[in-house]
């Protein structure tokens, strides 16, 4: 990027490790050393092969991890616990079953304090920008895959957040809901002023949204490298270029895949 | 409203193969008894059961008072009776579940009432509520509690048990989403664990129903002396076979309609959840 890296950056991570030690069995390094920012409104995806603890990293700036070694920084301030500023969105929309699509939204704001009727216009009103605003009423398993999952990401931007994580969020939703909730992904982007860290495996799904593509190896999960992606939105699938990022990130997934395959036949 | 009118005739043919059904059981017993296979002073058929209802009703009392004598009290006295036994159940089965909630929440949060209960707990839950029943008339004396503690018995510990499972699979995303929230421990409990389990704590409650219909009876014909077990015990005793099946008939009744009581609460409180399913998604 040619930006200058500004002073305090959204996300700061710092010389970060994970180990689990599960009990009555060897410790497992899960990441090892990451070291990198999240400039103010930047989209950063990021990309590696399963079980390389991209989504582990996601839950430590959350604050729903402690990090076993190093320090994550939010806007120049330690995490240590969650905060509604960092709102973490799942693969599955984990919404409420027994609260209505508005409730689900407006849940956050209830347990703020927030007064009943000011929560239910902020609800109304996030619900209107992710575009549902005629489901206010139905029940969560009413609504289709991609709905859901639009209202789980109503449910994190009613709180403001500064920073929106998400957890392979399409991974469960078919092809043209994927591509249409990438779209809405970025609308959503542009208009919160947010900066969103995502995860994912797809190749396509990193090139077609991310600033900058944070490529892990497999475990331990490091850096392996991080790649800005240097095309205009929305990305031109036929440009040569595209295809270039194409081959760049297979080549370096395929290195770890075939690393972590050759582990697992090691032990 | 053509919904409305799907639905009524799927009630209306519901109702039909209901009569068709109980008529079909009802018949071969009569033509058993026609035939002269059942003996009408052991298994007198409906027809001679529900002949004399005014003089069937007179053995029922108004009073729910241990050793009252029937004072022949009609319509009024068996409604009364079978009040009674209804409000032993129900009392025993909400004390259950509000009792069994509550300890098996402790259990599964707090360690040290983990390790103090929970052993205990394993070696009382397979014993008979029946066989508490010595144990309840020695503290509570004849009268109502020890009935209402051995349907309490039936459910407490199942919804014990079943509680600690439940918080255990409630999905780890919804307490995430909790906590990023900014909940304590406090609200997550209230606002998200509680409503996740409590769909499955009353599918608990419903499948001990029956359980607690048995239990309510020994109770009464023992250590309550009153209530529809009790005059189903006197009726034996005395060899009474109408009295015998009628109340069998009353209990029956009264069994279903708790059930479609429970069902009918259960979509209402539980109202996202539909009628069968009992489980979290």
């Amino acid at each position: 990027m040619s930006d200058p890296v500004p002073l305090r950056p959204s996300v700061a991570i710092r010389d970060v490790s994970k180990i689990w030690t599960p009990e009555g069995r060897a410790p497992v390094v899960a990441l090892q050393k990451l070291d990198f920012d999240v400039a103010p409104g930047e989209f950063v995806v990021l990309l590696g092969p399963s079980g390389c603890g991209k989504s582990t990293l996601l839950y430590m700036i959350a604050g729903l991890e402690e990090t076993t070694s190093g320090l994550i920084e939010c806007d120049g301030l330690r995490v240590t616990e969650p905060s509604a500023e960092r709102g973490l969105i799942f693969q599955e929309a984990s919404l409420f079953p027994w609260l209505t699509i508005v409730d689900n939204v407006a849940f956050g704001l209830s347990i703020q304090g927030v007064q009943p009727v000011r929560r239910r216009e902020i609800a109304i009103e996030t619900l209107r920008r992710v575009g549902l605003g005629d489901m206010l009423d139905k029940k969560p398993d009413e609504l289709s895959g991609g709905m859901r999952q639009r209202a789980a990401c109503a449910r994190a931007l009613a709180m403001r957040p500064k920073i929106l994580m998400m957890d392979e969020p399409f991974a469960a939703l078919d092809v043209q809901t994927r591509a249409r909730m990438q779209d809405f992904l970025l609308q959503i982007w542009r208009d919160s002023g947010a900066s969103i860290l995502l995860v994912t495996h797809s190749i396509d799904e990193a090139i077609s949204l991310a600033d900058r593509v944070v490529v892990f190896t497999a475990r331990p999960g490091q850096v392996k490298t991080i790649v800005p992606i240097d095309l205009p939105r929305p990305r031109p699938t036929r440009d040569p270029r595209y295809h270039e990022y194409r081959d760049l990130f297979t080549e370096l997934l395929e290195a770890e895949v075939e690393r972590a395959f050759a582990e697992m036949e090691a032990v | 409203m053509r919904l409305s009118r799907r639905v009524f005739v799927r009630r209306l043919s519901a109702a039909g193969w209901a009569i068709a059904s109980v008529s079909l059981f009802a018949s071969a017993w009569e033509l058993l008894w026609y035939v002269g296979l059942a003996n009408p002073l052991l298994l007198p058929p409906p027809h001679l059961f529900l002949a004399d209802i005014p003089g069937t009703l007179q053995y029922f009392d108004r009073s729910n008072r241990v050793g009252s004598l029937a004072t022949g009290g009609g319509l009024s006295a068996l409604l009364v009776t079978a009040a009674w036994t209804t409000l032993r159940v129900a009392c025993g089965l909400t004390l259950g579940l509000v009792f069994g909630t509550l300890v098996g929440a402790l259990i599964h949060y707090i360690k040290i009432v983990r390790n103090l209960l929970l052993p205990t707990i394993l070696l009382l839950a397979p014993i008979s509520p029946v066989a508490w029943l010595p144990v309840a008339i020695f503290v509570f004396g004849i009268g109502d509690v020890p009935a209402i503690f051995l349907v309490f018995v039936t459910v407490f510990f199942a919804i014990i048990l079943s509680t600690g499972a439940q918080i255990a699979s409630v999905p780890r995303n919804y307490i995430h989403v909790a906590r990023i929230m900014g909940a304590d421990e406090r609200k997550t409990f209230w606002r998200v664990i509680l409503p996740a389990i409590l769909p499955n704590l009353f599918m608990t409650v419903r499948l001990n129903l029956f359980g607690a219909w048995m239990v309510v009876l020994v109770a009464e014909s023992v250590g309550v002396g009153a209530g529809l077990g009790q005059i189903t015990s006197m009726a034996r005793a005395t060899f009474n076979a109408r009295l015998v099946f009628f109340t069998m008939a009353i209990i029956g009744v009264l069994g279903f309609l708790s059930d479609w009581a429970l069902r009918t609460t259960q979509r209402r409180t539980l109202w996202w959840i539909s009628p069968n399913q009992g489980g979290l998604q």
